[in-house]
């Protein structure tokens, strides 16, 4: 088992990296698998750095540290009417901010207005030299020093602990439709994403459900302008519009990963819409089921434990339920290397690649 | 980091060297050939080069940048030259690597909406090739007929619609880049996620301190079907900003939102007859857009809160030549201005939105104590403050008082929670503020990465961080292009 680490302050989160020779920072471990290390690797955890430091509706920014759930500060902003437009995965099981943007996991709204890393603004985080630094920014545009926030964003904790982050926000539409169009093969649903993204209803998100019978549609904006717009696209499609409670739990269910095996492995595949069928059937084959989201760009694929992800053809991440970081080997290039000795030179942290 | 070789001469080895990189002809030394790149669009600053280089290739990029690692020579790349903050002011014992014949864009996928370019493409040239396909490329800064992907890629630029869409590195996917060790690395892809670090965001915006870009992978986005552009006059600028804090507190999310002062409004009318509400000291433009249905509710609720926000007059564009030539007006604004005044600085800081009226207010009250005229024009939606400082080089003492104006600015913008810089970049122009808002720690772990990027200093050296090496000349006007009524300053 793994020493953990529970600081109450940032100054003593950067003590205890000072003092440990091996450390890795770790949230709520709601997807295990990217803290998975050897024994000798000692936990930060961020849980008791937690709290809302600044919120300021009329800026469109907030930030917190590092172990603030994300149900807590999805709240307080629906509150004022705001929101994260990237839909954070894993908020009813307690994922943190830090563990979020150190994750690198956006949900289906990232299709509209981005990811995770284009809502990013500033961080203060623990070199590997134990060192608090302060970089980015806490207003909305800033073009100040290296944009290390977004290098954070998916660096799983293997150049620096996070401590606290600047966000930016957006007002949320009043209005929001869900629209469930069936298909019946998966090229049917990848040509929905291509013409849906590319038409003029500016779709909110654009998902093929793990079941792989019907992709899911949700549009945004006035309320009183949804209805004729859905019309419009039902025209196009055969589907039916989903009701609040429905469309909400499809949404949650997707959020939580409610539909994948929790004793099996869950992975998170880059892709492009022309390269979803061919992955959807290797999960297939795998006796897996795959969550296509933000109109082909990113898929969860959930897969039986022990299955051997190097058949999925393409890189994964998995966030849980096997003991590798990547499924396939990754390509170090020097640079990484000499970034990751400029950030952390005793390689406190592990390596990207454990 | 070791300092580079001061070298001289035509017939010296590190020439040679370059000259195995690509054909002699594409290696310009004559001193009528070295003037055009001596400054860029920061026009007081001004350095000789060395020479020229004009690859055509990808793989002769590479080869001049694996030249100037053996020979130590000091490189800056180029695009058009539009830098604000002086990025790409060349480093007169060094080169500069002029990209603009790598304007080549390498694919369109209108089903995936992205487009593959070449450094050296415009860029608005993504957006016409992208056209046909109903998509567009969002960034736009005021100089996007003449400024090249590559620069925005090194200087991360903004536009007008960053509020909304964001900056440069919002929209960069993919990256193929020459390291200033010789490296070449890819990241990112054609999608628009990723695994592991973001190292397309931590590339962008790194001022030529790293490398160059080779090839950009760009997000496209479809155009939206409706716009609903408003113009509205205000007899004080407080007004003015008193209108946007409603629109930002009522829920919508405008495309644009920008607000021009009293003297650049006589500036602009000057310039292209733009046309403004008689009476008014400040113009607000607000831009609603997305599909119809959408806008005409949301256009609704923007035109009450701006008709109770107490306008002079509030004209919304009825139709697509109105809304360009409100935008024309905006976007010729500054280099308008230049023409009320010899010379000028911009700046570009940041502040907190709802701190605007009083950072506007301090402006003003800085501006008569220093005995200059200062305009200004802002990206109001995010913050992004544009004050243009007036002055005559050649009265003694004015350019030292416009530019100690323009760093009392600059640290009124740092004492307010904001930046030093929006969109423009620190580059030779903003280094000795980096540690008004970075401590030494900060600055020091920003050095650690650029000598990992470029261990001998090589790459762009003197830009961004404080007491760097560059040696320029001061020197007065308009950039010729400006004159030519190409560019824009923003």
């Amino acid at each position: 088992m793994n020493i953990i680490y529970s600081p109450e302050t940032p100054a003593e989160f950067a003590e205890l990296v000072r003092a440990t020779p091996r450390i890795l920072p770790i949230g709520a471990r709601t997807k295990p698998g990217l803290s998975s290390v050897s024994p000798d690797v000692a936990l930060l955890s961020t849980e008791r750095i937690n709290g809302i430091i600044e919120y300021e509706p009329d800026e469109f920014t907030f930030t917190a540290l590092a172990g603030t759930p994300i149900a807590d500060l999805a709240e307080i902003l629906r509150e004022k009417g705001q929101y994260l437009p990237f839909d954070p995965f894993l908020v009813s099981a307690g994922a943190t901010l830090g563990g979020t943007v150190a994750s690198g996991l956006s949900g289906p709204g990232r299709l509209r207005f981005g990811g995770i890393r284009d809502f990013i603004l500033g961080i203060r985080f623990v070199d590997g030299s134990g060192r608090l630094l302060r970089l980015g920014g806490k207003v909305v545009k800033n073009a100040a020093g290296f944009d290390l926030p977004k290098f954070f964003t998916g660096s799983l904790g293997r150049f620096g602990a996070l401590v606290e982050l600047t966000f930016k926000v957006f007002p949320r539409s009043p209005g929001r439709l869900t629209l469930r169009l069936p298909v019946s093969d998966i090229d049917s649903a990848v040509r929905i994403f291509v013409a849906a993204a590319n038409s003029r209803w500016e779709p909110d998100a654009l998902d093929l459900l793990p079941s792989g019978d019907a992709v899911a549609l949700r549009i945004a904006g006035p309320q009183e302008a949804l209805p004729r717009i859905a019309a419009e696209i039902l025209g196009r499609w055969p589907g039916e519009i989903l009701e609040g409670e429905a469309a909400d739990l499809l949404w949650s269910g997707l959020r939580e990963f409610s539909w994948a095996d929790p004793a099996g492995i869950l992975a998170k595949i880059a892709l492009t819409p022309r390269a979803v069928p061919a992955l959807v059937g290797a999960a297939r084959r795998l006796d897996g089921k795959v969550h296509v989201s933000s109109g082909g760009n990113v898929a969860f694929a959930s897969l039986p434990p022990g299955a051997n992800l190097a058949d999925l053809g393409l890189q994964a991440l998995t966030l849980r339920g096997s003991p590798l970081l990547w499924n396939l080997a990754r390509p170090v290039s020097a640079i990484s290397l000499a970034v990751k000795a400029a950030l952390d030179p005793n390689n406190r942290f592990p390596s990207l690649n454990t | 980091m070791s300092s580079p070789a001061i070298i001289s001469g035509r017939d010296s080895p590190w020439l040679r060297c370059l000259e195995n990189a690509l054909p002699a002809d594409r290696l310009l030394w004559r001193p009528e050939q070295l003037s055009a790149y001596e400054s860029d669009g920061l026009t007081a600053y001004r350095a000789t080069p060395l020479a020229i280089a004009v690859p055509e290739t990808a793989t002769e990029v590479v080869a001049l940048v694996r030249a100037c690692r053996s020979g130590n020579i000091p490189f800056v790349a180029r695009g058009s030259g539009t830098s604000l903050s002086g990025g790409s002011l060349p480093v007169c014992n060094g080169i500069v690597i002029a990209l603009n014949r790598l304007n080549r864009i390498l694919s369109i996928d209108p089903d995936h909406r992205i487009a593959v370019v070449e450094p050296g493409v415009i860029n608005a040239s993504v957006t016409t090739a992208a056209a046909p396909y109903g998509l567009h490329y969002a960034p736009d800064p005021s100089s996007q007929s003449i400024c090249t992907i590559g620069g925005n890629v090194a200087f991360n630029s903004g536009g007008a619609h960053c509020l909304k869409y964001g900056m440069t590195s919002n929209h960069v996917l993919g990256l193929k880049v020459v390291l200033a060790t010789g490296e070449i690395v890819e990241w990112g892809s054609a999608s628009r996620e990723q695994l592991g670090p973001d190292w397309c965001g931590l590339f962008t915006g790194n001022e030529g301190l790293f490398g160059i870009a080779l090839e950009v992978t760009l997000q496209l986005l479809p155009r939206a079907e409706t716009y609903h552009t408003v113009l509205a006059g205000y007899r004080t600028l407080e007004q003015a900003g008193d209108a946007v804090s409603s629109i930002v507190a009522s829920g919508l999310l405008p495309g644009a939102i920008e607000i021009m002062d009293a003297l650049a409004l006589e500036a602009a009318k000057a310039a292209v007859h733009a046309d403004y509400p008689p009476g008014c000291e400040a113009v607000l433009i607000v831009e609603l857009e997305g599909a119809r249905e959408s806008v005409a509710v949301d256009r609704e609720q923007l035109d009450r809160i701006i008709a109770s926000s107490g306008p002079i007059e509030a004209r919304p564009a009825r139709n697509a030549a109105e809304r360009l030539a409100i935008w024309k007006g905006r976007k010729s604004a500054f280099s308008a201005v230049g023409r009320l005044s010899p010379d000028f600085i911009v700046q570009d800081g940041v502040v907190p939105r709802r701190r605007l009226g009083e950072a506007l207010r301090r402006i003003g009250e800085m501006s008569r104590e220093a005995g200059l005229r200062c305009a200004n024009v802002f990206h109001a939606g995010d913050g992004n403050l544009h004050p243009l400082i007036l002055y005559n080089g050649c009265n003694p003492g004015e350019l030292a008082r416009a530019e100690a104006l323009a760093g009392r600015i600059l640290r009124m913008c740092v004492e307010m929670g904001g930046s030093i810089t929006g969109e423009h970049g620190i580059g030779v122009e903003k280094r000795d503020f980096l540690s008004d808002m970075f401590g030494a720690d900060e600055i020091e772990c920003m050095q650690r990465i650029r000598a990992a990027f470029d261990p001998l200093g090589i790459a762009n050296p003197g830009k961004m961080f404080p007491s760097g090496e560059a040696q320029a000349l001061a020197q007065r006007g308009l950039h010729p292009l400006e004159k030519a009524g190409i560019v824009f300053r923003e």
